[in-house]
């Protein structure tokens, strides 16, 4: 072995196993310092013959250059062993939870609402809105409901107070306020919420309605079945579910309408629902919002929205949407 | 209604299980609610006579019976019932028979052989009753199947009669229409005219001819009124729903019930003169039969004789001329009275009046007749005596209802129904109903029988089709209609856009009742005089409230109860101010609460310790929410809040809104541990926001400079920032405090305020000496106009 040979096999072991730059500007100069064996080896030419120097100049001149390739190569493997030591000492656990402000919900409700005006939307219904204390002329007669008339105790309404207002037991005023303020076509949704004195486990005296119009030309009640049809197979998610209209009476509407869906329940039992009551706008109601029944035909539907909102989350207890306890409300997030 | 399936099929040709029944009844808009069996299933139980009993000579509670349960020979039955006699007929379940959760067999009770059970009601699932044995009739024949005897393979429907179907109020009604739905036969009692046998009679006139429109009548003298009611009319009042009450009574009852004509039953011999119906006249009163006083008021109609008042018409008879036991004569009455003039008695009197529920929906003008034939026909058949005779019948007639008749166009029916109906078919439907049509043109001119009282214009006529042909034949279209675009500004807010916000703020919404208790108004609206519920249905659901806080605070409480510490909750809803009589009076608020630490306890922020949410925190959050609106806060002071942590909130300059700490009077009341941060907003006011627009940005560098001042203790941040603002200071592009500080070396009543300062020209790079030209311009507005001074 000549001695330049003895020297990189010497430079390869020694630079291959320092591990930190320190090291290797030690190790470097070793060989490539001003004293080192390398550079010794330099040295040793001006001694020599022109002859030989060209070749043995040539020869050194090549084993620096390897050795200069082993110091690059060391210095970026110690570089990134450098690199990698410190993102180790930096790792931290992804597994604890994230730093948070909290969250907030919708009440059940509200979610359920803000689906359902979003799927009416979709059929180009506005959102209308009303007084809850409201006269008893647009809770009731306006809507084909006179004093005395026995449809008044189908529900029980709260009054107010030294006054001729109730607090509206449905948003069915909301249909004469609308009509009285806009021509038709008219398409709107009106939800809110009711009032009737009634409390027990499937009553609350304060819930809500979603009520519907949609006026025009030519408007019957195989439009009421197409639209709710639609609208409660889109709500439930269910294509093939069953919605079943029958006859029924609301002062308010004729031909009148009760809306069954058919339902199982836990038991895996199948019965129908009753989801809402709808029908053709009675004529005497479009007359009192000033619409001529002659050009004009339409029809109103009223949903309870609690009950839908517990059949789509499965609440089994109305009370419970009215009791605002954060670990049933948080359920809804 | 509850309708016995055994009575309808009487009436009725139809061959159907009750299932398919209660569908076509449902489906009819006579909705079907509930469906009971009158027994529960068993078999094997026939009437047996007990013809001995004798002790048992191993219990004393027992007793051992020779029964004769028609099988040939006698039966040794062992029975522990108290009211086992020999003699008596009662129910017997042989062996082999299988009774609700039993089978009976032969055994040995006390080591006495027994074959067989005499039976109470409760063990044949009849009834609860379970003193003694079902003791049957002397004469119920021995031997015969007590499901026969008794009728008992019948089921009781129970019908969700809507308003305006008076003319299902009765069985016969109820048959009528099921005819007409399904194409069945009727099966209707016959009734035939009762011959007068005597001459006694009532004379009838009427004062309110258009009130009462029919005045129906007849004398019956020489009754037996103590006879009583056979066991199949009882039966028939029983699974009616009924009590069955003496033979008279129970006749007008059952015609009632038959034939929805109510009907009254005087004592004839209690009754001075003739009849007259008349409106009561002022200061009148009567006793009704219910003992209630009554003072009656002109709008109420009466059956009066010489003497006044003897009963309430189309409500309820007076207690004076009541049949009794010891009646002998009656005047039966049967009337026609205007739906218009008996509608609303009832709830005025807070009585409960079967008659009045029916006239109040409208009775058969026409129906009056049949019903004193019917029940002279029965009061004989039941009451009669050798020696009684039945008067005339005695009649008077005012202003019957006239019905018009309806046209109907058939391209009408089409459109309102989205569906064609062949001519045929509607005449054929119509035919069904017993309503007489013609042709008028293309139209059809249609008369409703006398008892559709619902029946008055074209869209009435058009359910009727709609009805009889099947909803469920009516297409379900899907929707087509012009969609003209939403035009709606981009500045708008939806109440959902303002929900989300504070969701995403960390608050959970809730919903609270819109009433609450009146002190809740008084403590936190200051409001002594809030609107109140006429008829609550509690105190604490009596007034209406005027803000949202009550609702927020009860929920804190709950939650805190129920283990919650740090809660964040909001609500939207309307509160209802005084003045009712336009709907800005009703404005809609969303409202929040904060109590407990700013953030969720957790790993990093301090756990347990964390930061408590204040009122900054909480200011801070309604920021983020009033973004896009010109909005500013002042101190201001609130019932609820606490006077010097309470700010109201202005929307373009306008009240919208208010926030503060919970007065801390009011922890202490509601027992709350510590006072939550409150805020109510108009939701209104939140709506409207501007739409942003873009301003040049600059490149040039920002230059900061900090600088502290020391501030009178009483001058408030906004006076300070708008000093500055007004200034208008060339540069100035940012004037914020970044640090309070209070005490040290500063003296009493003073507060140091850092705060940062940003300028930047638009044109150049600024340099030293215009900055320091900005800062000592600063320090002369507020050192002019608050004394501010730059801290040392």
């Amino acid at each position: 072995m000549s001695i330049l040979e003895a020297i990189l096999s010497d430079a390869a072991l020694t630079l291959t196993a320092v591990a930190s730059l320190p090291a290797l500007e030690q190790a470097k100069a070793k060989y490539l310092g001003k004293s080192g064996t390398l550079t010794e080896q330099l040295k040793s030419l001006a001694a020599m013959a022109p002859e030989e120097k060209k070749r043995a100049g040539a020869a050194i001149n090549q084993a620096k250059s390897q050795i200069e390739a082993m110091v690059a190569d060391a210095k970026s493997r110690i570089a990134k062993a450098e690199l990698a030591a410190k993102l180790a000492a930096e790792a931290i656990d992804v597994t604890l939870p994230g730093r948070t402000v909290g969250a907030g919900g919708l009440h059940p409700v509200t979610r359920a609402l803000e689906r359902i005006e979003a799927l009416f939307a979709t059929m180009g219904f506005n959102v209308a809105d009303g007084p809850e204390i409201d006269t008893d002329y647009h809770c009731f007669t306006a809507l084909n409901t006179p004093p005395n008339h026995p449809a008044r105790s189908m529900q029980d309404t709260f009054y107010i107070a030294d006054s001729a207002h109730v607090l509206r037991p449905h948003t069915s005023p909301v249909q004469i306020r609308y009509m009285e303020a806009h021509k038709p076509p008219i398409r709107i949704i009106c939800p809110g919420r009711v009032y009737r004195c009634d409390h027990d486990a499937t009553h609350s005296p304060m819930f809500h309605q979603i009520e519907g119009l949609w006026i025009d030309e030519g408007i019957s009640l195989a439009d009421l079945k197409g639209t709710l049809t639609q609208f409660f197979r889109a709500f439930f998610e269910r294509d093939d579910m069953q919605i079943r209209f029958r006859p029924s009476f609301f002062p308010f509407v004729e031909p009148g309408v009760e809306v069954d869906m058919e339902w199982e329940n836990k038991g895996g039992k199948i019965k129908w629902l009753e989801i809402g009551g709808a029908g053709v706008v009675h004529p005497t109601v479009l007359k009192n919002g000033g619409i001529d029944p002659e050009k004009y035909s339409g029809f109103a539907f009223g949903m309870g929205l609690d009950r839908l909102a517990m059949l789509k989350y499965g609440v089994n207890d109305l009370r419970l949407f009215f009791e605002n306890d954060i670990k049933f409300l948080s359920q809804f997030r | 209604m509850k309708v016995s399936v055994n009575w309808l099929k009487a009436l009725v040709d139809i061959h159907m299980d009750i299932d398919q029944l209660a569908h076509s009844l449902t489906m009819a808009g006579l909705e079907v609610e509930e469906i009971s069996p009158v027994a529960a299933a068993f078999d094997g139980v026939v009437i047996a006579e007990v013809k001995a009993t004798a002790a048992h000579p191993n219990a004393d509670k027992l007793r051992v019976c020779e029964v004769d349960a028609g099988t040939g020979t006698l039966l040794q039955i062992v029975c522990g019932a108290p009211n086992v006699q020999a003699g008596m007929r009662v129910p017997c379940a042989l062996v082999g028979a299988r009774l609700p959760g039993i089978e009976i067999n032969a055994a040995k009770l006390r080591g006495v052989e027994s074959n067989g059970m005499l039976c109470s009601s409760r063990e044949l699932g009849l009834s609860d009753e379970h003193a003694g044995l079902l003791a049957l009739a002397s004469d119920a024949p021995i031997g015969q199947n007590i499901r026969a005897y008794l009728d008992l393979d019948d089921t009781i429907l129970t019908l969700k009669l809507t308003p305006n179907r008076g003319d299902c109020l009765s069985m016969i009604g109820i048959a009528r229409d099921l005819a007409a739905v399904t194409g069945a036969t009727l099966r209707l009692p016959r009734v035939t005219a009762n011959p007068s046998t005597g001459a006694a009679s009532k004379a009838i006139s009427l004062t309110a001819t258009v009130a009462c429109g029919r005045y129906t009548g007849r004398v019956l003298t020489s009754l037996n009124a103590r006879a009583s009611t056979p066991e199949w009319m009882k039966r028939r009042l029983l699974r009616a729903g009924f009590r069955a009450i003496a033979p008279l009574i129970d006749i007008t009852n059952y015609i009632n019930l038959e034939r929805g004509q109510p009907m009254h039953a005087f004592d004839l011999d209690k009754l001075n003169g003739s009849i007259n119906v008349r409106f009561a006249n002022a200061g009148e009163s009567m006793n009704l039969l219910n003992s209630q006083h009554v003072d009656l008021q002109p709008d109420m109609l009466l059956i009066t004789d010489a003497q006044g008042p003897v009963a309430m018409a189309g409500v309820m008879g007076g207690l004076e001329s009541m049949v009794t036991d010891d009646t002998t004569s009656i005047f039966f009455e049967a009337a026609y009275f205007d739906p218009d003039v008996i509608q609303g008695k009832t709830r005025t009197l807070g009585v409960t009046s079967d008659a009045a529920y029916r006239f109040e929906r409208g009775v058969d003008a026409n129906g009056g007749e049949a019903a004193i034939e019917a029940a002279t026909h029965l009061a004989v058949a039941i009451c009669g005596t050798p020696t009684t005779q039945i008067g005339p019948l005695c009649q008077a007639l005012g202003q019957l209802p006239t019905r018009a008749p309806i046209t109907v166009r058939p391209d009408r029916v089409t459109r309102l129904l989205g569906m064609q109906i062949p001519l045929e078919t509607m005449r054929e439907i119509l035919a069904r109903l017993n309503c007489n049509v013609t042709m008028v043109g293309g139209n059809l001119s249609v008369t409703p029988p006398s008892y559709r009282f619902d029946l008055r214009i074209e869209e009435d006529i058009v359910e009727e089709l709609a009805r009889i042909n099947g909803y469920e034949k009516v297409p379900a279209n899907p929707p087509t209609a012009t969609l003209p675009m939403q035009a709606v500004p981009e500045g708008a807010r939806s109440r959902a856009t303002i929900r989300h916000i504070l969701v995403d703020l960390g608050y959970q919404e809730i919903i609270s009742y819109s009433f609450v208790p009146a002190d809740w108004e008084c403590d936190f609206a200051g409001n002594a005089t809030p609107l109140r519920v006429a008829n609550p249905i509690a105190s604490q659901m009596s007034v209406m409230r005027t803000n949202l806080i009550g609702g927020l605070i009860a929920c804190l409480k709950h939650n805190l109860n129920h283990g919650e510490s740090r809660v964040k909750l909001f609500e939207m809803g309307r509160c209802f101010l005084q003045d009712i009589a336009t709907l800005d009076a009703q404005p809609e608020r969303v409202a929040g609460l904060v109590y407990g630490q700013r953030f969720p306890e957790q790993w990093g922020a301090g756990g347990q310790k964390g930061e408590a949410a204040d009122f900054y925190s909480v200011k801070g959050e309604i920021e983020a929410l009033l973004q896009g609106l010109d909005c500013r806060f002042e101190k201001t002071s609130h019932p609820a809040l606490h006077p010097g942590r309470a700010a109201a909130i202005l929307i373009a300059g306008q009240p919208a809104g208010i926030v503060g700490e919970l007065h801390p009077q009011w922890p202490q009341k509601y027992l709350l541990p510590a006072a939550p941060i409150l805020f109510e907003i108009d939701v209104q006011a939140l709506r409207g926001t501007t739409a942003p627009g873009y301003r040049p940005i600059s490149r040039l560098p920002v230059v900061r400079r900090d600088i502290a001042v020391v501030v009178d203790e009483s001058i408030e941040m906004q006076a300070l920032l708008d000093a500055v603002t007004s200034a208008k200071l060339a540069n100035v592009i940012d004037f914020a405090p970044f640090d309070i500080f209070r005490g040290g070396n500063l003296e009493a009543g003073k507060k140091s305020i850092a705060f940062r300062i940003l300028m930047q020209d638009t044109e150049r790079t600024l340099v030293d000496s215009e900055a320091d030209k900005n800062v000592s311009e600063i320090l002369e507005v507020l050192g002019n106009k608050f004394g501010v001074t730059l801290r040392k």
